[in-house]
């Protein structure tokens, strides 16, 4: 009789846990950007963006960040099917080896980088007889942006790749399909969702690279200096630079993972059902 | 001709079957889930390799562990048909009935003949242009066996295809399946749950039990003699369990017959029972109905209403008919014979058969 009560009361107990710890957390996350976005008027961040080395910075990472996420694309998604599909000795240590840039301080990433296509470093050689120097250029920013992206195209990819529903991939087989085919007519359009979050996620990651790029690749503008390097070297110098160049990537992740919610690649097929449902 | 020979284990599960399927025939593979079926289908469908045997289709060797041969599945010419259907949920009906053509590496306008040849023989050439999900089940069932045939395969492995379905359009593609698969000119395993689909479809039933293959034969012989219990019910013949009356009760038989009480009445066998336990076996045929109480030599007279009549096979001359009499039948008739008596159900009928049509089962095991 008395038990309705008791119950009550730890249910708006736990109420007020969950509505106070999300409004703590949530202003804790939004006051950042406020700060941000309050010490700039428009016009003055409109004129702070036209600045030579701002757009040099936007051009730089954006022409870094493409290609990086081009080259995870080509290489990441093949081992995602791999991991996904196969048994094979030392998988373990692949998956690791995938995963370990996630967790791994991009300043140790960029050191051991260096250590290994460094001019002296283990490949190094070898590349400098191809005539190729990857530190301190443009391409070495896109390999440090490669190697910190790894694990968010592989990822999700792989997680796409296993859900796929095996009798599609058996009724291919049976239908004379091999691997390469049902890979691009069954695999591929049927993950396309995860592959999609898997580029956008690595895109982001590429974009905000900072440790593994100023450690392997320097900060050199025009060349390796892009735009969080740029934030950094701004906030020495000048504040209002560093602003705008924040808000603009500010604006650039939020818009990349709001786009990533938005598009139709969440529920790809289910938006299809509902079109077929509404005619 | 496709000659099996397998053994496979996967945990403590152990698979051990023999079978052989004539050119253009059907095989109907049934038994209880977690007989083995599957695994079956998936060695000879070239999804799982089986540790032992042998596998030949046609004179081609599929898989022989002795010469170390396995062909996967894409290097096999077989077709699959399940009852999750599979359609690949991006491409439309004609996309995935030319699915096995395009993997095959045949050329667009041959291929786009066979493929609207396949939708027209299923009378699906209307929908070609949907994509699954805008489908009926009936309909996705449709494209899935379209776009196994139209590769010709030499082996056809239709797994429950009708299950998932609802009454109405299984009994529609049913008829429609016996056509095609008349028509076909590749061997085809057909498996099922449903004593309906085994008959109508299956000139030769195979029985799987626990693993290994408990009985083969045709529909008739497994109907005469069941040899377990499984079969026997799968088969919708009558199968009764009792014990023998006890001697010297009112109402005793004449020489060389024998009363065996069941839980729900009793029957006269004109065999002698050696046990206590019987299993008893009344073949549907044996049966006759009649609307009156009959007056002639049956010594086996159960009165009760009829619950279903299911045409059997679904165009053939012959009509099953489910009684609730105590205990309850089947009894299997003519066409002729329902319109005569003009059987519906709810009907009040009286189902008679002689001491002579009663058989007692020695069962392998129960």
């Amino acid at each position: 009789m008395r038990s309705p009560a008791p119950r009550r009361a730890r249910l708006s107990l736990t109420r007020v846990a969950l509505l106070g710890a999300s409004a703590l957390l949530i202003a804790f996350l939004v006051l950042p950007f406020v700060a941000l976005l309050l010490r700039v008027t428009p016009g003055d961040l409109a004129a702070r963006l036209a600045s030579p080395m701002v757009l040099e910075a936007l051009r730089l990472s954006l022409a870094t960040s493409v290609a990086a996420t081009a080259v995870v694309f080509v290489l990441g998604v093949p081992v995602a099917w791999l991991l996904a599909t196969r048994e094979f000795p030392g998988k373990r240590v692949v998956e690791v080896l995938v995963d370990l840039p996630m967790v791994l301080p991009p300043t140790v990433a960029g050191f051991a980088l260096l250590m290994a296509f460094g001019r002296a470093g283990l490949a190094g050689r070898a590349l400098a007889a191809l005539g190729l120097s990857l530190p301190f250029t443009t391409l070495g920013v896109v390999v440090a942006q490669v190697f910190m992206a790894v694990p968010f195209m592989v990822g999700p990819a792989r997680a796409s790749f296993s859900g796929l529903d095996p009798k599609l991939l058996d009724a291919a087989a049976t239908l004379g399909a091999r691997e390469t085919f049902t890979f691009f007519r069954v695999a591929l359009p049927l993950a396309l969702p995860g592959i999609l979050a898997g580029v956008a996620m690595s895109a982001s990651r590429a974009l905000g690279e900072f440790g593994a790029t100023i450690t392997f690749a320097g900060n050199l503008p025009g060349s390796t200096q892009t735009m969080p390097l740029a934030v950094y070297e701004a906030l020495q110098s000048d504040l209002d630079a560093a602003v705008a160049l924040s808000v603009l990537l500010l604006v650039m992740a939020f818009g990349l993972l709001l786009g990533l919610r938005a598009a139709p690649v969440g529920s790809f097929w289910g938006h299809a059902r509902a079109r077929a449902a509404a005619r | 001709m496709l000659e099996l020979r397998l053994a496979s284990r996967l945990g403590a599960f152990h698979l051990e079957a023999q079978l052989e399927v004539a050119e253009r025939s059907v095989m109907v593979l049934v038994g209880e889930s977690g007989s083995g079926k599957t695994t079956l289908l998936r060695c000879l469908a070239g999804l799982q390799r089986p540790e032992r045997g042998r596998i030949a289709v046609g004179g081609e060797v599929w898989f022989d562990d002795d010469t170390g041969v396995w062909r996967a599945a894409p290097e096999r010419s077989v077709g699959v048909v399940s009852q999750d259907v599979a359609l690949f949920p991006h491409l439309s009906a004609a996309e995935n009935v030319a699915f096995g053509l395009r993997a095959r590496g045949v050329g667009a306008t041959e291929r786009r003949q066979r493929v609207a040849a396949a939708l027209e023989r299923l009378g699906i050439a209307a929908l070609a242009a949907r994509r699954p999900q805008q489908l009926s089940g009936g309909q996705q069932q449709r494209v899935a066996i379209a776009r196994a045939i139209v590769v010709e395969p030499r082996l056809l492995l239709l797994d429950e295809p009708l299950s998932a379905l609802d009454a109405a359009s299984r009994r529609a593609i049913r008829a429609e399946l016996w056509r095609l698969l008349a028509e076909l000119s590749c061997m085809t395993i057909y498996v099922t749950h449903s004593p309906a689909e085994a008959l109508s479809f299956g000139e030769r039933i195979t029985v799987l039990e626990e693993g290994r293959v408990s009985q083969t034969g045709s529909r008739e012989a497994l109907m005469r003699s069941p040899r377990s219990r499984y079969v026997a019910e799968f088969l919708g013949v009558n199968l009764f369990r009792g014990s023998l009356a006890p001697a010297g009760a009112p109402g005793q038989p004449p020489a060389g017959q024998t009363r065996i009480a069941l839980p729900q009445g009793e029957l006269v066998v004109s065999e002698r029972a050696t046990q206590d336990d019987a299993a008893i076996v009344i073949r549907p045929r044996e049966i006759t109905l009649a609307l009156e109480r009959p007056t002639g030599t049956a010594r086996n007279v159960f009165e009760g209403t009829i619950e279903e009549l299911l045409p059997e096979p679904p165009d053939g001359e012959l009509v099953r008919v489910s009684l609730a009499s105590r205990p309850p039948l089947i009894a299997e008739v003519t066409r002729q014979a329902v319109a005569a008596l003009e059987l519906a159900p709810g009907r009040r009928v009286f189902a008679s058969f002689k001491a002579a049509g009663v058989h007692l089962v020695t069962e392998t095991e129960t």
